[in-house]
């Protein structure tokens, strides 16, 4: 027993004299994200770009503190989500967030950190609700929102000659909302939803919805879904012999859903608000950072934000200090910060004001800028057309 | 509504049936034997349809590139795999709990799944990805109107349809059938008669998680896409259609598995409502028939309380 309790003592005065050591003070900050399950790309590229920012904050001599980052899965699942968050937000030692992937998730937390105080950066979810469905100090958002991406879909989609559309959406906030929204937007540009259809976001089959939608004889299928079933209705639309254009949201925008459909992905359209990476201000000091670091996954569709999210809260502690009020004071007046995403303003919600959208077709097995595609040249031409 | 739409949707059904009758019957037949509910039979088809798409892999880096060759050997090392891993789950989890309480089987089991699924998603690389499952059957497609008749479908649904037959000649024709008829009649009266009750009891767990597996390679196939949670509601689905059918019949399982798959089907399409509550229906409807036949539609001549 004495043994034990020397050894204790040891470890105790050990971890004393390491604190006295080190001249700064550790602050620590969360990470949420999807980190397992059918979107865990999304989530691994955004915590390596995330672990970047600090990183490179902790590479900095100038930086006054030394930051932790915490990192919590939420597997894109509500229930899972609002546990994490309360779990993070309930640590008083942790100062803020970058959290939130999935819509659905983020949706569920934002009365968490609003009922703990604690201030959060969303980095890559959607739905407008999250900012704009509250009144809450504590969330704000670099990405924008998915109004914005559907408005100039409906105008891009139209302008292409799809007219009569089928909407295929998940039935969770985040596919409700797509498909709210599209709708609306649809209709302000002459095009018409002949069939709506929602489906469950673990959904295998899609046969019976997709054999209606072949009797309809549409121009082109709205998909407002996130990556696993948009490979599933699109490969089984072929099997069907459908041969409407598939168009798709920021929801699919990643390289799990080239590698899961292989050759059929090929003419999918999909729009993300936001420049790509290496057309950003920061894109190639951010792409150039993060090959450095040599992380496993690539950064993915959100990565940008992610480190633009992360950066903005170290830069918000490194002048308020380690303070939950302070920082989400602080937050609520950014205004024309700069960051490797563009400037970044947020409006009374904490909202970031992100004006471009960018539309993409994939070619070749990669997500191509629609304007750079080939198929925006005329070598190549869209489904159904 | 034309008729090759109609002909689209009975085709979609029919295969849908397939796949649910090839799992329910591995649920009725570990009743059958062992009167218990085996939750891992779901992710045993999971881990099947990976080991099969494994095999895909091994055969592309080694350059065989007939696609018979590989349908053959994928089927061949996920039922063989899956025949042996249910045998081992017999034998080194269920058997042992044989005469505990039938709750602890069943948490057992449900328990052994999600670690079957966990290993799945965290060890296969990149398994928490969907998959893009090859096609190796050729894909000729005759379209009929709005009817598009595939060869690949027609082909997996006489596959399912040889299994089914397979199983059904093995149970009432030969001489293992009658042993495992014997058991799952009466253990007791079965051993006095010289049955190897343990030897039946793993011949059965083997049968019945080789018609998974079998039914998550002809579900890749079918839609090209596997994932680590796939055997999850197909394991959900083919438990509730062994009940619907009569837990412990064979031919009430495959007719719960036809039934559940129409019931999805007109849920879709026939309904007024939105598709989403398709399952909502499916599900309603089972719950109705439970309600009205306790013991399913084919029920065992002796019912037992599950």
């Amino acid at each position: 027993m004495s043994f034990a309790r020397t050894l204790l003592a040891a470890v105790a005065l050990a971890l004393i004299a390491g604190g006295a050591a080190a001249q700064k003070k550790e602050v620590k900050v969360v990470f949420i994200g999807p980190l397992t399950g059918g979107v865990s790309v999304n989530g691994l590229g955004g915590r390596n770009s995330a672990d970047l920012a600090v990183r490179l904050r902790n590479a900095d001599p100038k930086a006054k503190y030394k930051y932790e980052m915490v990192v919590l899965d939420d597997e894109c699942k509500p229930n899972v989500g609002v546990q994490v968050a309360t779990k993070a937000a309930s640590d008083r030692s942790i100062i803020a967030g970058a959290t939130h992937y999935c819509s659905a998730v983020a949706i569920g937390t934002v009365d968490t950190y609003h009922k703990f105080g604690l201030p959060i950066v969303v980095w890559g979810a959607v739905l407008p609700d999250i900012t704009y469905g509250n009144d809450y100090k504590e969330i704000h958002r670099v990405n924008g929102t998915m109004i914005n991406q559907n408005q100039v879909n409906a105008a891009f989609s139209t302008g292409q000659g799809f007219k009569k559309f089928a909407v295929i959406h998940d039935t969770t906030d985040y596919g409700k909302g797509h498909n709210k929204y599209f709708s609306e937007n649809l209709a302000k540009h002459g095009g018409t939803i002949v069939g709506t259809f929602g489906v469950t976001a673990d959904q295998q089959d899609f046969n019976a919805e997709l054999t209606q939608i072949k009797s309809l004889n549409v121009d082109a299928i709205y998909f407002g879904g996130l990556t696993p079933i948009g490979v599933r209705i699109r490969s089984q639309m072929e099997k069907l012999g459908i041969k409407g254009q598939f168009v798709g949201t920021s929801g699919i925008v990643s390289d799990a859903f080239i590698e899961g459909l292989g050759p059929l992905a090929e003419g999918a359209l999909a729009f993300r608000e936001g420049a790509p990476v290496e057309k950003l201000p920061g894109g190639q000091f951010f792409m150039q950072k993060y090959a450095e670091a040599k992380y496993a996954e690539a950064p993915e569709a959100y990565g940008a934000f992610a480190f633009a999210a992360m950066n903005l809260i170290l830069d918000t502690i490194e002048r308020v200090g380690p303070d939950r009020r302070k920082v989400r004071d602080a937050l609520n007046k950014v205004n024309n910060a700069d960051s490797i995403v563009g400037k970044i303003t947020f409006d009374d919600h904490g909202q970031n004001t992100v004006a471009a959208i960018t539309k993409y077709v994939v070619q070749d097995g990669k997500w191509v800028v629609w304007e750079d595609s080939e198929y925006a040249a005329g070598k190549r031409k869209l489904a159904g057309k | 509504m034309d008729a090759g739409l109609l002909a689209q949707f009975v085709a979609n059904g029919l295969m849908l049936g397939m796949m649910y009758a090839l799992v329910a019957v591995g649920f009725t037949l570990f009743f059958g034997v062992l009167d218990i509910i085996k939750f891992s039979h779901g992710d045993v088809l999971t881990v099947g349809t990976f080991a099969g798409f494994s095999t895909y892999l091994g055969l592309q880096a080694l350059g065989a590139a007939n696609p018979w060759v590989q349908v053959a050997a994928v089927l061949l090392v996920a039922t063989g795999s899956m025949a042996i891993l249910g045998a081992l789950i017999a034998k080194y989890l269920v058997m042992p709990l044989k005469s505990a309480p039938p709750l602890n089987i069943l948490l057992v089991t449900l328990m052994l799944g999600t670690v079957l699924r966990e290993c799945v998603r965290l060890f296969f690389p990149d398994g928490a990805n969907p998959k893009r499952f090859p096609r190796l059957l050729p894909d000729d497609a005759v379209a009929l109107g709005n009817f598009n008749l595939r060869l690949d479908s027609v082909l997996l649904f006489l596959a399912g349809l040889a299994v089914i037959v397979a199983i059904h000649v093995l149970i009432n024709r030969t001489k293992l059938g009658l042993a495992i008829r014997a058991v799952a009649q009466d253990e007791e009266t079965a051993k006095t008669m010289g049955i190897n009750f343990t030897a039946i009891v793993l011949v059965t767990f083997a049968v019945g998680s080789a018609a998974a597996a079998f039914a998550g390679v002809m579900n890749g196939l079918y839609y090209s896409e596997i994932n680590f949670g796939m055997g999850l509601l197909l394991g959900v689905i083919g438990f509730s259609a062994a009940i619907v059918g009569g837990l412990g019949n064979i031919y009430g399982a495959i007719l719960g598995g036809f039934l559940f798959a129409a019931l999805q089907t007109v849920g879709a399409v026939a309904l007024p409502f939105a598709s989403a509550y398709k399952d909502v229906f499916a599900f309603a409807v089972v719950i109705a028939i439970m309600a009205w036949r306790p013991t399913g539609l084919i029920a065992e001549k002796t019912s037992e309380r599950v």
